[in-house]
C-alpha cells in the first residue's frame, strides 16, 4: 500500500494514474464542495457551474457554516456525505468538466468503475462522520457560488494535509468496494448454509 | 449537571436545546469504549486506519468543542411522561420543538429539514411533524425523561423492512438482516449499531428497530430468547468482512440490538434501522418542579 501527496487541481493526468485502489493519499491545495442539489442543477437543469472544475477534486459535502458577510462564510463543521446517491454524475463530471477526483464516504457502486477508468478519474474514501478532524484540515472557505442552495452550494476550500484518504476506485478498473462485496457475497452463502 | 426552573415549559425547551448540542458534540462513554475495543481487535490495514481516525476525530471534537459529525440529523426524541408530570404532552412537544429550533439558530447548526416534495428548507431543523417524538406514558410518576437522538441520513437511508411469513421462521429474519447489512456496505458509516425490530406490525417493527438503536451499546434484550438472537446476529454480521467504512475488515458492526413485540399468527415482520458509529444520544430527567438532571442512561 503506497502513500502519496497530491496537490489539486492537478495538471498532469499521470498523477492520477499512479494511484492504485487501497493506496493512502494526503491532499493539498484547493478542493470543491458539491452535493445532490448542486449536481442536479448542473446536469438535470443544465446550468453550467460558475467555477472551473478542470483537474478538480470534488468533495461530497454540505457544511455547517457561519455567515460573515455577502458571500463570506466561516467554517463551523465540515464533513462528508454518502457518495452512492450521486454516482450517476460521475461520467459527465469527468467528460464535460475534466474533474479528476471525487471524494466521499461509503464508496461508489460498480457503475463508476468504467467511466473512471476511461476518463482517468479516482474515487477517494474518507472516514464518514469524522468531521471535527476534517474541519481542522480545511484552512479557509475561499469562494461560494449558488448560495440559494444553502447548504448544497458550490464551495471552494483551501486545504492543508487533507486526509488520509484511501483510494477506493482507481483509474485502472480497480475497486476496493467491488472486492469487498464479492467476498461478502461468498461469505453470505456460507453463513446461510450454517443457519 | 442539574438546573432548577420555575417555568416548566421553558425548562423542557432549555433541556432540549442543551441535549441536541450536547449529543452532537460529546458521544457517550459506552460508545467510546465499544469503538476503542473495535480499534484494538481490527486487523485489516484500512479498517484499523479508519478506526484510528474515528478515535482522533472524537478527541478533536472534544478539544475544539466542535460537532463530532457534520450531519446534525433529524432530532428524534423519546419521552417517558409520568402521569402526574405537570406539563401536557402537547406542550412538551412545543417545548422540544422550540428547543431544537433555538439550538439550531444559536449554535448555529446546519439545518437539514426540507418539505418532502418541494425540497425547500422548512426552518431551523423543524418543520411539519419535525422534530419526531416517540411517547411512552408511566403510571404513578410525576417525572419526565427525554432522550435526544440526532439521526443522520447516511445511516437512516439504510433502513429495511421485510414482511417475512411464519414459514420463513427465525432463519428468515437472520437472512434478511445479513443481506441488508452486506447490501448497505460502507454507506451508513460502519461500524455501527444494527437496530432490529421484530413482530408487531409493519410500522411497529420499524419503530422498534429505531428504539433498538437508542439503547446503550451492548445492552441486551431482557427476554433471553431475543438476547440470544442478538448475540448470534452480532457474531454473524462481523463475519461478513464488510469492515469499517466498507473497506473490508473484521469489525462490521459494534453491536446488534433487537426490540420485539408479539404479533399476529400469520405475521413475521422484520425491520432494520442502522445507526452509524457516531451513535449520538443524550438524555435528561426533568422533575415535577422543572429541575433537570442530565445523564445518559436510558
Ligand atoms: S452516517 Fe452518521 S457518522 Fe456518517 S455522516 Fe451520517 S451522521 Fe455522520
Amino acid at each position: 500500500m503506497a502513500q502519496h501527496t497530491l496537490t489539486f487541481p492537478i495538471t498532469d493526468p499521470q498523477e492520477i494514474l499512479q494511484l492504485r485502489a487501497g493506496d493512502e493519499v494526503t491532499v493539498q491545495g484547493h478542493i470543491i464542495g458539491i452535493r445532490d442539489r448542486t449536481q442536479i442543477r448542473i446536469f438535470d437543469e443544465g446550468v453550467p457551474p460558475p467555477m472551473d472544475l478542470g483537474g478538480a477534486f470534488l468533495l461530497h459535502t454540505a457544511p455547517n457554516v457561519r455567515k460573515l458577510g455577502p458571500g463570506r462564510y466561516e467554517k463551523i463543521c465540515i464533513g462528508t456525505t454518502t457518495s452512492a446517491r450521486m454516482v450517476r454524475f460521475t461520467e459527465p463530471l469527468g467528460a464535460q468538466y475534466g474533474v479528476r477526483a471525487i471524494c466521499g464516504k461509503g464508496g461508489f457502486p460498480d457503475e463508476a468503475i468504467e467511466p473512471m477508468q476511461r476518463l482517468g478519474m479516482v474515487y477517494f474514501a474518507i472516514v464518514g462522520g469524522a468531521a471535527a478532524l476534517e474541519t481542522t484540515q480545511i484552512e479557509e472557505i475561499e469562494e461560494v457560488a449558488w448560495e440559494e442552495l444553502m447548504p448544497e452550494c458550490l464551495w471552494k476550500f483551501r486545504v492543508k494535509d487533507f486526509g488520509p484518504l484511501i483510494v477506493g476506485i482507481d483509474a485502472h478498473g480497480g475497486s476496493v468496494y467491488r472486492e469487498v462485496q464479492a467476498a461478502a457475497r461468498v461469505k453470505l452463502e456460507e453463513l446461510y448454509a450454517r443457519l | 449537571m442539574s438546573t432548577v426552573a420555575t417555568d416548566i415549559q421553558g425548562a423542557v425547551a432549555d433541556a432540549a436545546a442543551h441535549l441536541y448540542v450536547w449529543a452532537l458534540k460529546d458521544i457517550p462513554q459506552d460508545l467510546r469504549d465499544a469503538l476503542a475495543a473495535a480499534r484494538d481487535r481490527e486487523t485489516s490495514v484500512p479498517g484499523k486506519r479508519v478506526l484510528e481516525i474515528i478515535h482522533r476525530n472524537i478527541e478533536v471534537a472534544e478539544r475544539e468543542n466542535n460537532l463530532v459529525c457534520q450531519d446534525t440529523g433529524i432530532a428524534v426524541y423519546t419521552c417517558r411522561v409520568g402521569e402526574h408530570f405537570p406539563l401536557h404532552p402537547a406542550n412538551i412537544y412545543k417545548a422540544l420543538r422550540d428547543g431544537t429550533e433555538r439550538a439550531t439558530i444559536e449554535h448555529p447548526l446546519r439545518s437539514n429539514a426540507v418539505h418532502t416534495i418541494t425540497r425547500q428548507n422548512t426552518g431551523a431543523n423543524i418543520g411539519y411533524r419535525l422534530p419526531i417524538v416517540h411517547w411512552e406514558f408511566i403510571s404513578d410518576w410525576d417525572g419526565l425523561d427525554v432522550k435526544c437522538v440526532p439521526k443522520g441520513s447516511g445511516s437512516e437511508n439504510m433502513s429495511f423492512l421485510k414482511m417475512c411469513v411464519p414459514a420463513d421462521g427465525v432463519n428468515g429474519i437472520k437472512r434478511f438482516v445479513l443481506e441488508s447489512i452486506v447490501g448497505a456496505g460502507g454507506k451508513p458509516c460502519p461500524p455501527g449499531i444494527v437496530g432490529i425490530g421484530i413482530g408487531g406490525s409493519a410500522d411497529y417493527a420499524l419503530y422498534l428497530a429505531k428504539e433498538a438503536i437508542t439503547r446503550p451499546v451492548g445492552t441486551r434484550n431482557p427476554d433471553p430468547v431475543v438476547a440470544q438472537l442478538e448475540e448470534e446476529l452480532y457474531g454473524l454480521l462481523n463475519e461478513t468482512g464488510i469492515g469499517p467504512m466498507g473497506l473490508g475488515g473484521d469489525v462490521t458492526v459494534l453491536q446488534c440490538h433487537i426490540e420485539h413485540a408479539d404479533t399476529h399468527m400469520t405475521l413475521n415482520p422484520v425491520a432494520v434501522n442502522y445507526q452509524c458509529w457516531a451513535a449520538r444520544r443524550a438524555s435528561v430527567h426533568i422533575a415535577a418542579d422543572g429541575g433537570a438532571t442530565f445523564d445518559r442512561d436510558f
